[in-house]
């Protein structure tokens, strides 16, 4: 009895410390949100009235949409090459052996473990030996650095379930190696490089530490964007790009890991 | 010209694991043949090799007379069906079974008639624009089978197909692919573990154990005269019994096993005095009541299989032998004092 007793109350616990930490989460960027609405001139609370005067100053606002424009290209850029290597990688990662091959495992994800500001420095250092200075190539180059990993697991993974007998039923009906790819590993994979490419679009997004190291003077993107108006003044723009960015970052990983999931059942 | 033919061919994973030690074999055209062996015994390497999915690490392979081990696996014309049928998910089964054609040269036209006619021949006429899933396990091998042999395969691969469908349907599968297969004359090459369906379906069956090829020969033949323990025991219920040679002559000999003598035959000399091994199917034991004159021995074990029991006898000496017996009475009862009778030309010499 006391034992059913004893798990009611550490079960309530536990759900009460779940909701703890989901408000500490989440209270934050729902403040956000909610103060983009304020209708007064002040981007703090009390509240007077909800009005979208802020969005619309977003928008109107040439600097910002220069920002988002930036962090679009770079994040559409740095994606596509980001997926046309790392579904490569991921596909001689799995099907094929050599040497090496754990080590080049290993490389490929670096970039998730090595802090950032680290990655940042040595970028900039090492390419500054080479002669070429902080542009948006050396932007775009970082960030498919920092993406690939993302696209590399996911499809990885997807290729790992995947079974090859697929491909060899493939060849044995007369495709060659090309032909097999284009009409069977292709489309079985599709779901699992949209998903990576989605992810590696939410990272290029959201990234600021290391693109402040990148980036040459004068180029923004919408996270150093924000980063720049919070020096000067907490207007209460920066609620309402704050708000675009949080959907844009959350919403594209869950398209991403729904697409994956809805598509590659019972394959 | 045979349809398949190996010549001392070996694989080699890596340093030191050898998958196949140095076979030959050959396939007749038109004929079934069986790689039957517990699993890792090298049977599914042999059939990559042939398939073009491994290379041989040595020997040559030929197809019908021409040495195939540098020809890559699309331009091998060969016809595989996989375990689990490895029917592309995100196509129709016209797609599928139009698949291997698209690569052939045929005209749009010509493959969905002939598509048509392989879906008639596998008996699922009009699940053309259907797709994998929504086929039961059993037709949707019948689509693999359909879809290997619509490019008309100079050899059809079977790796494993039966066995990831259920006991009754494995039955059915069994007499359908062998009924096609006569049908169409194919060269066919089959890997499984089941001895059953290696009897029933095979014109030759090879029996691999640790990467060689312990015996070939008509399911008969394999079954009833086992050149080795192995292939006996792997092979129903048998029966080794040790004992040494009382007397010899021309392919009969007197094993003594306690007080008693067991009549055997055997294909080798054999010297008065050699200690032998005997083997004995279970069911070629007969199981009579006291007082015939037979090897004494008591029950001490009946294992009841419906139509069949299989009992465990002790003879006298305490050797334990297998007797599998069809049931036309009521079963014997363990502690029973039985007498055994075999037939000297059911027992053989090693």
């Amino acid at each position: 009895m006391s034992a059913t007793l004893e798990s009611r109350a550490a079960l309530w616990l536990l759900g009460l410390f779940s909701v703890a930490v989901y408000i500490f989460q989440f209270a934050p960027i729902a403040v956000v949100m909610l103060l983009s609405f304020n209708g007064s001139r002040s981007g703090a609370f009390p509240m007077e009235g909800l009005s979208l005067q802020w969005y619309e100053k977003l928008f109107a606002n040439d600097s910002i949409l220069q920002a988002f424009q930036t962090s679009i290209v770079l994040a559409l850029g740095c994606s596509l090459v980001a997926t046309a290597v790392g579904v490569m990688a991921a596909i001689a990662l799995v099907r094929y052996q050599f040497k090496a091959k754990n080590g080049i495992s290993t490389l490929i994800s670096l970039p998730l473990l090595v802090p950032e500001v680290v990655l940042g420095v040595a970028l900039l250092m090492f390419l500054k030996l080479m002669g070429v200075y902080r542009s948006f190539g050396m932007l775009l180059l970082g960030h498919t650095v920092l993406a690939l990993p993302f696209v590399v697991l996911v499809v990885q993974a997807r290729l790992v379930g995947l079974r090859q007998n697929f491909e060899e039923a493939a060849l044995s009906l007369g495709a060659n190696r090309l032909q097999t790819f284009r009409e069977v590993t292709l489309p079985l994979i599709s779901p699992a490089i949209l998903g990576g490419f989605l992810f590696a679009v939410a990272i290029s997004f959201d990234n600021i530490t290391a693109t402040l190291f990148w980036k040459k003077p004068g180029i923004e993107t919408v996270p150093t964007k924000i980063f720049a108006m919070l020096r000067t003044s907490i207007s209460p723009e920066i609620n309402a790009l704050g708000s675009v960015m949080i959907i844009v970052t959350i919403l594209l990983p869950l398209i991403g890991g729904f697409v994956v999931r809805r598509f590659s059942r019972g394959r | 010209m045979h349809a398949v033919e190996l010549s001392q061919v070996t694989k080699r994973f890596g340093h030191n694991i050898l998958a196949v030690d140095n076979i030959d074999l050959t396939v007749p055209a038109g004929s079934f043949v069986t790689l039957l062996g517990p699993s890792g015994c090298g049977k599914t390497t042999t059939l990559r090799m042939v398939a073009g999915l491994e290379s041989p690490s040595a020997g040559e392979i030929r197809i019908k007379g021409q040495r195939i081990n540098d020809v890559p696996i699309h331009r091998r014309n060969l016809g595989i069906v996989f375990q689990n049928y490895a029917l592309f998910p995100h196509k129709t089964i016209a797609a599928n079974v139009g698949f291997g054609l698209k690569y052939r040269n045929v005209t749009a036209d010509e493959i969905s008639k002939r598509v048509a006619r392989a879906l008639d021949m596998v008996r699922l006429p009009g699940v053309e624009d259907r797709y994998p899933q929504q086929l039961s396990g059993g037709q949707q091998q019948r689509i693999a089978l359909a879809r290997a042999l619509v490019i008309e395969p100079d050899v059809l691969l079977l790796d494993e197909p039966l066995s990831a469908l259920d006991a009754n349907l494995r039955e059915e599968m069994r007499v359908e692919i062998k009924n096609i297969q006569r049908r169409i004359g194919i060269a066919t090459v089959f890997v499984t573990h089941d001895q059953g369906e290696a009897l029933a379906m095979s014109d030759h069956v090879v029996v691999m154990n640790k990467g060689k090829i312990e015996q070939v020969g008509a399911p008969r033949e394999v079954y009833e005269h086992p050149h080795s323990a192995f292939v006996a025991s792997f092979l129903g219920n048998a029966n080794f019994i040790t004992g040494q040679v009382r007397a010899s002559a021309d392919g009969h000999a007197q094993v003594g096993l306690g007080m008693h003598v067991l009549n055997a035959t055997t294909n080798r000399r054999v010297q008065v005095g050699e200690t032998v091994t005997v083997v004995v199917r279970a069911e070629k034991i007969d199981l009579l009541p006291a007082g015939q004159g037979g090897l004494p021995g008591t029950v001490a074990d009946v294992d009841y299989l419906g139509a069949l029991a299989r009992y465990q006898i002790v003879l006298a000496d305490g050797t334990k032998l297998l007797g599998l017996a069809s049931l036309k009475d009521k079963p014997l009862t363990v502690g029973q004092t039985v007498e055994l009778r075999i037939d000297p030309k059911h027992c053989r010499i090693l």
